[in-house]
C-alpha cells in the first residue's frame, strides 16, 4: 500500500478553496436554472403556441446534447462570435444554468399538472386573476409534489459542476487535478475532494427535508 | 339577474347542451334536477364560464358573460362557486382560505378580509376551525367553509354544484342547513342537487334536464306532485 495523506496536508487550504469556488458558480447556477425552468414551465402549460414550442424546442436542445459540450460552446464560441472574453466564471453559470433548467422546466410542468384541476378552477371562481392563482395557489402546492425531484436536480448539478474543471476553472476538481500533478500523486487528493462533494451533497440533502418537512405543514 | 338565451354547448360532437333557455330573478332559488349526463353540472359551469358556450349568450346583470370586452375576472367576482369535491385550497388555513380572493382580487385590506371572514366562519358554525388546515376538517365542515369562501367575495349569485353529492350521509344535514339559511336571506342561488327534499323544500322553481335538453320547469309543489312530461315522471318515480 502506496498511500501518504500527509503529503496532501500543505494543500488542503489550496483545495478547501475550490469549496468556495464550486459553491459560487453552482448557487448562481441553480438560481437561474430555476427562474428560468419556471418560465419554461409556464410556457408549456399556458396556452401561447409559440412560447409553447420555443420551450418545446429549447428543452429538446438542452436534454439532447452533452452538457460538457455546451459548456465548451459557451465558452469557446463567444469571443469567436462576439468577441467579448467570457470568463470560465461566467460561461458556468450559463452552461449549467441553461442546462438544468431545461430539466428543471419538465418537473415543473409535471408537477403543476398533477395539482388537482379543481384548484384552478377554484381560484378562477373566485375571480383571482392567472399571475396570483399561478404564484399562490398553483405553484406552492406543485413544489411540495416537486421537492424531492427537484432536490435530486440541485444534487445532480453539484457533482457535475466537476465538468468545469475541463475548460479550467479552479474549482474543487480541478485542484485536485493541480495538486495530483504537482505531487505525482493523485490518488490522495481525489479522495479527498471526493468526501468534499458528498459532505455538500449531504448538506443539500439536509436542506431539502428541512424545506419538506415545512411544506408538510398543512398535511 | 341571470339571463340564458339559446344556450349550445359541445365536446367535439358530443351535445352536451341544447337549445336552452331560462332566466333567473333577484332573490330566486333554483334547483336543477336531473339524470347522471343530462347536462346539469355543464349548464351551471357555463353561468360562470368554467366551460365555454359552443353557442348562444349568457348576460348576468345584463352583462354578457361571453362577449370578450368584458373582464372576466370582474364578473365571475359578484358570482360564487361552491364545488361538489369542495377544492378547499389544501395549504391555507381556514382563514386565509376565506380572506385570499378578497385581498388578491379585490383588494381588501387583511384586516378587514380577516373580520369579515371570521363573522362568516361564525354563521357557517365553525369560528373554532379558523386555523385548521382543510385536510383535518370533515367533509361537512369543508363545504361549510367552501361556502363561507365563496361568501366572504360578497357575491350576488351563488352556484352550486352538487354540493352534498361527496358528503357522508350524516353531514349532508349540516350543509343543506347552512344553503337554507342563506336562501331566507335573500341570496339569488342556482343549485345543481340530487337532494329532492331540498329541491321541493326550498326552491322557488325547479328545472328538469335530460339529455342536454331543459325538458321540464316549474314550481316544485307543481312538478314533484304533477309533472307535466313523460320524462320527468319517469325520473321521479325512480328517485323519490
Amino acid at each position: 500500500m502506496n498511500l501518504d495523506f500527509s503529503q496532501i496536508i500543505p494543500y488542503i487550504p489550496f483545495m478547501l478553496e475550490g469549496i468556495w469556488a464550486t459553491l459560487k458558480f453552482v448557487f448562481f447556477a441553480i438560481i437561474l436554472g430555476a427562474i428560468l425552468g419556471t418560465l419554461l414551465a409556464l410556457f408549456k402549460i399556458g396556452s401561447i403556441k409559440p412560447l409553447r414550442w420555443f420551450a418545446g424546442a429549447y428543452t429538446s436542445i438542452f436534454r439532447g446534447t452533452p452538457l460538457i459540450l455546451q459548456l465548451m460552446i459557451i465558452y469557446y464560441s463567444t469571443p469567436q462570435l462576439t468577441g467579448y472574453d467570457i470568463s470560465a466564471f461566467l460561461s458556468a453559470i450559463l452552461a449549467f444554468g441553461l442546462n438544468s433548467s431545461a430539466y428543471i422546466s419538465e418537473i415543473i410542468r409535471a408537477g403543476i399538472q398533477a395539482v388537482d384541476k379543481g384548484q384552478m378552477e377554484a381560484a378562477q371562481a373566485l375571480g383571482v386573476p392567472y399571475r396570483s392563482m399561478m404564484k399562490d395557489i398553483i405553484l406552492p402546492q406543485a413544489l411540495k409534489n416537486i421537492l424531492p425531484a427537484l432536490m435530486n436536480e440541485f444534487i445532480t448539478l453539484t457533482k457535475e459542476s466537476a465538468i468545469v474543471s475541463t475548460i479550467g476553472y479552479l474549482d474543487l476538481m480541478r485542484r485536485a487535478q493541480v495538486v495530483g500533478s504537482d505531487l505525482f500523486r493523485n490518488f490522495e487528493p481525489l479522495l479527498f475532494v471526493g468526501l468534499i462533494y458528498w459532505c455538500m451533497v449531504m448538506g443539500l440533502t439536509m436542506i431539502g427535508r428541512v424545506f419538506e418537512r415545512r411544506l408538510k405543514q398543512s398535511d | 339577474m341571470i339571463d340564458v338565451k339559446n344556450l349550445y354547448k359541445k365536446f367535439g360532437t358530443n351535445e352536451v347542451l341544447s337549445d336552452i333557455s331560462t332566466a333567473v330573478t333577484k332573490g330566486e332559488v333554483v334547483s336543477i334536477i336531473g339524470p347522471s349526463g343530462s347536462g346539469k353540472s355543464t349548464f351551471l359551469r357555463c353561468l360562470n364560464l368554467l366551460e365555454t358556450p359552443t353557442s348562444g349568450t349568457i348576460e348576468i346583470n345584463g352583462k354578457s358573460l361571453t362577449a370578450s370586452k368584458n373582464n372576466i375576472h370582474k364578473i365571475r367576482q359578484q358570482i360564487g362557486m361552491v364545488f361538489q369535491h369542495f377544492h378547499l385550497f389544501p395549504h391555507l388555513t381556514v382563514l386565509e382560505n376565506l380572506t385570499y380572493a378578497p385581498m388578491k382580487a379585490k383588494g381588501v385590506k387583511k384586516a378587514e378580509a380577516e373580520t369579515k371572514a371570521r363573522i362568516l366562519l361564525e354563521r357557517v358554525g365553525l369560528s373554532e376551525k379558523e386555523e385548521a388546515y382543510p385536510n383535518s376538517l370533515s367533509g361537512g365542515q369543508k363545504q361549510r367553509v367552501a361556502i363561507a369562501r365563496a361568501l366572504a367575495m360578497e357575491p350576488e349569485l351563488m352556484l352550486f354544484d352538487e354540493p352534498t353529492s361527496a358528503l357522508d350521509p350524516e353531514m349532508v344535514k349540516e350543509v343543506l342547513d347552512v344553503m337554507k339559511d342563506l336562501a331566507k336571506s335573500g341570496m339569488t342561488m342556482v343549485v345543481v342537487t340530487h337532494e329532492m327534499g331540498f329541491a321541493r323544500e326550498v326552491a322557488d322553481r325547479v328545472l328538469f334536464l335530460d339529455h342536454g335538453v331543459l325538458v321540464e320547469e316549474g314550481q316544485p309543489a307543481e312538478f314533484f306532485s304533477n309533472p307535466k312530461t313523460e320524462r320527468a315522471k319517469d325520473f321521479l318515480d325512480k328517485v323519490l
